[in-house]
């Protein structure tokens, strides 16, 4: 692993340059050597170096900061450290405000050196593991993986695009499972905040108390266990965004506390007396008709007009049924490889029984039902055979054939099932059947069925 | 067969040289030689530092290096230094013929503590199979209880075993048996 990060040795001084290159070795790392700063820009053209080690003293030609900014402006990732004597610390100290990570005094202590380049080392793994990581996610959540030819996902997308790098709220509406979080995710990292947090909050799951000293954070002592002051997730999320998955769930006393907080952009830390300010754009998400519990004074009236700049309201998958062969494909191809399953794909029979289906669980069940198939599957090619248990279930709840029969005659007949369903308790029956009692009646006359 | 052989610099105590080829005679299969005393090169002084540089005793070494040497060993009771690091406790061409160990902070006298030769000894067969480790192409080791772990201190040293974890054990007997050594 060590050779992975080569390091350069740049001193006039051979036995300088060959004891240090030979130490370092003695640790397993690749280490090259140069006499002077020309012959340092050579070498670090070929090869990226992870730490160069620059005397800061060489007589003739380039000198050690001289040195340094070149390679700076060749290998801006690679660490400078300048290796100095006592009397030029001074220099030192100039050269690390022009960029050099470190300086050092020769001659150093063994564990000094050997504790410098390790910690090095640990900060350039870690950054290159967070850029790996933060490349991922953006392409995780760019917009287009968003996989739709829905013209209304499609407008959705363009809007997500639109609205990405402005800090007004969005509320996105949508049942449970079409890809609220998802959206919201296409909003902050298609935006000017992608590089900032994206901290997501479940409203639901938890208890009033709870979800306040989450979002707010609390101060030591706001109460029993509070043993240190805590940061909630406004802040953690302070310079980006802040999803508040299900926000139609929360308290009236909430309503009011993250009222303030979009007003105003400030708020108290449970058990708080200072107040804690934040930039932070807000996604909220819900399943529910907002407007419909302000109406019935669940929700409050001005909480839902400060969330609903922006709304988007996703589609479920019903409504969608093009897309259920484009993202029933994605899931084929994305789940098999990560469970290390052999599915080549999904036949076309397969995928007229997952159009047909409704899907009441959008595109989540979706994916949880390809999920299942491909575990199951035995073939390497899922087939209708391999979603008949969806049939089934569909079958019971909503498939039944219509008989070829008059509108009478089929009326006739749901009144007695109704009846026999309710063994013959008229106020249960016409309960079920949606009419009331005296309409059941009349009907019993009309259709001469004997009660 | 080409040997290992040790090779006193300047005065060094003789049971020293004798714990040292029972050490290297127990982990290296080659024949262990000793070559007559060097005296410290002239030049190696550092006045400043009041120290040795460990690269004038190395290049010593090579010049007197034998024929038939496959590895040769100094050992020093000076103590080292390089230009870049305040001492050394040894040093070695990684991969290469030449070790050298010195035995001056290996003493418990150098800390100001009274003379302990069990404990000189272990310290120094640690160092041996260390450098020498390193002449057959073994880096540090993260097990800080092998002999190949980095000690940049005594209470490191001390804190090793005088032996080889598995992994570096097996890449040497690995080595041994691929090539002639």
């Amino acid at each position: 692993m060590k050779k992975n990060w080569p390091i350069l040795v740049v001193d006039d001084e051979d036995v300088m340059c060959e004891s240090m290159a030979a130490w370092l070795r003695e640790d397993g790392y690749h280490v090259d050597t140069a006499p002077n700063g020309q012959k340092a820009l050579e070498l670090a053209k070929a090869m990226d170096y992870a730490i160069c080690f620059v005397d800061l003293k060489m007589p003739g030609g380039m000198d050690g900061i001289e040195t340094m900014m070149e390679i700076h402006r060749i290998r801006p990732e690679a660490s400078i450290i300048i290796i100095t004597a006592y009397a030029t610390v001074d220099t030192a100290i100039q050269a690390m405000k022009e960029g050099a990570q470190e300086y050092i005094v020769k001659p150093c202590n063994p564990q000094e050196i050997s504790m410098l380049v390790s910690r090095i080392l640990k900060l350039k793994k870690l950054q290159s593991e967070n850029a790996i990581l933060r490349k991922k996610l953006t392409r995780q959540y760019r917009h287009h993986d968003i996989i739709t030819k829905n013209p209304r996902m499609e407008e959705i997308l363009a809007l997500t695009q639109d609205i990405a790098s402005l800090r007004s709220t969005v509320l996105i509406r949508g049942e449970s499972g079409t890809g609220k979080e998802l959206v919201a995710r296409a909003v902050h990292f298609s935006g000017n905040r992608a590089e900032k947090p994206f901290v997501v909050m479940s409203c639901a799951a938890l208890t009033e108390t709870l979800l306040e000293s989450e979002l707010f954070g609390y101060e030591k002592g706001a109460f029993t266990g509070a043993a240190a002051q805590a940061k909630g997730k406004f802040e953690m999320a302070n310079g980006g965004t802040i999803f508040l998955d299900e926000i139609g769930d929360i308290s009236p006393k909430l309503q009011a506390d993250l009222l303030r907080v979009l007003q105003e952009r400030r708020f108290y830390r449970v058990g708080g007396t200072q107040e804690v300010e934040v930039d932070v754009r807000i996604i909220a998400a819900t399943n529910k008709n907002l407007a419909e519990e302000v109406q019935q004074a669940r929700f409050r009236e001005d909480l839902y007009y400060r969330l609903n700049v922006i709304e988007i309201r996703l589609p479920p998958l019903r409504e969608r049924r093009e897309d259920v062969p484009l993202l029933a494909e994605h899931f084929v191809h994305h789940i098999s490889s990560a469970l290390g399953r052999e599915v080549s794909g999904i036949s076309a029979a397969a995928l007229k029984v997952l159009i047909a289906y409704d899907w009441p669980g959008n595109v989540r069940e979706l994916e949880n039902v390809i999920e299942r198939a491909i575990v199951t599957c035995r073939n390497g090619m899922l087939d209708e055979h391999d979603f008949t248990w969806l049939q089934q279930n569909a079958g019971a709840q909503q498939n039944w054939e219509v008989p070829d029969v008059s509108l009478d005659d089929l009326e006739r007949r749901a009144i007695i099932a109704a009846l026999e369903r309710k063994h013959g308790n008229v106020k249960e029956a016409s309960a079920a059947l949606g009419i009331d009692r005296s309409t059941l009646y009349d009907k019993l006359k009309r259709y001469e069925i004997v009660h | 067969m080409n040997g290992l052989y040790l090779v006193a610099i300047g005065g060094v105590p003789a049971k020293a040289l004798e714990w040292i080829e029972n050490t290297a005679a127990e982990w290296f299969p080659m024949p262990i030689r000793r070559l007559p005393p060097l005296s410290i090169p002239e030049g190696a002084y550092d006045a400043k530092r009041g120290q040795y540089q460990s690269v004038e005793l190395m290049k010593m070494l090579a010049q007197n290096a034998p024929r038939d040497a496959s590895r040769v060993l100094g050992v020093t009771d000076v103590d080292l230094e390089i230009p870049m690091l305040s001492f050394l406790f040894g040093q070695a061409q990684f991969d290469g013929p030449i070790a050298v160990v010195s035995l001056c902070r290996l003493h418990q006298e150098f800390y100001g503590l009274p003379p302990e030769e069990s404990l000189l000894r272990e310290r120094a067969a640690k160092e041996v199979l260390h450098e020498l480790g390193h002449t057959f192409g073994l880096v540090h080791c993260a097990d800080s209880k092998c002999a190949m772990s980095l000690a940049t201190h005594i209470e490191l040293v001390d804190a090793k075993a005088e032996q080889y974890c598995t992994h570096c054990g097996m890449q040497l007997v690995q080595r041994f048996a691929s090539r002639e050594e």
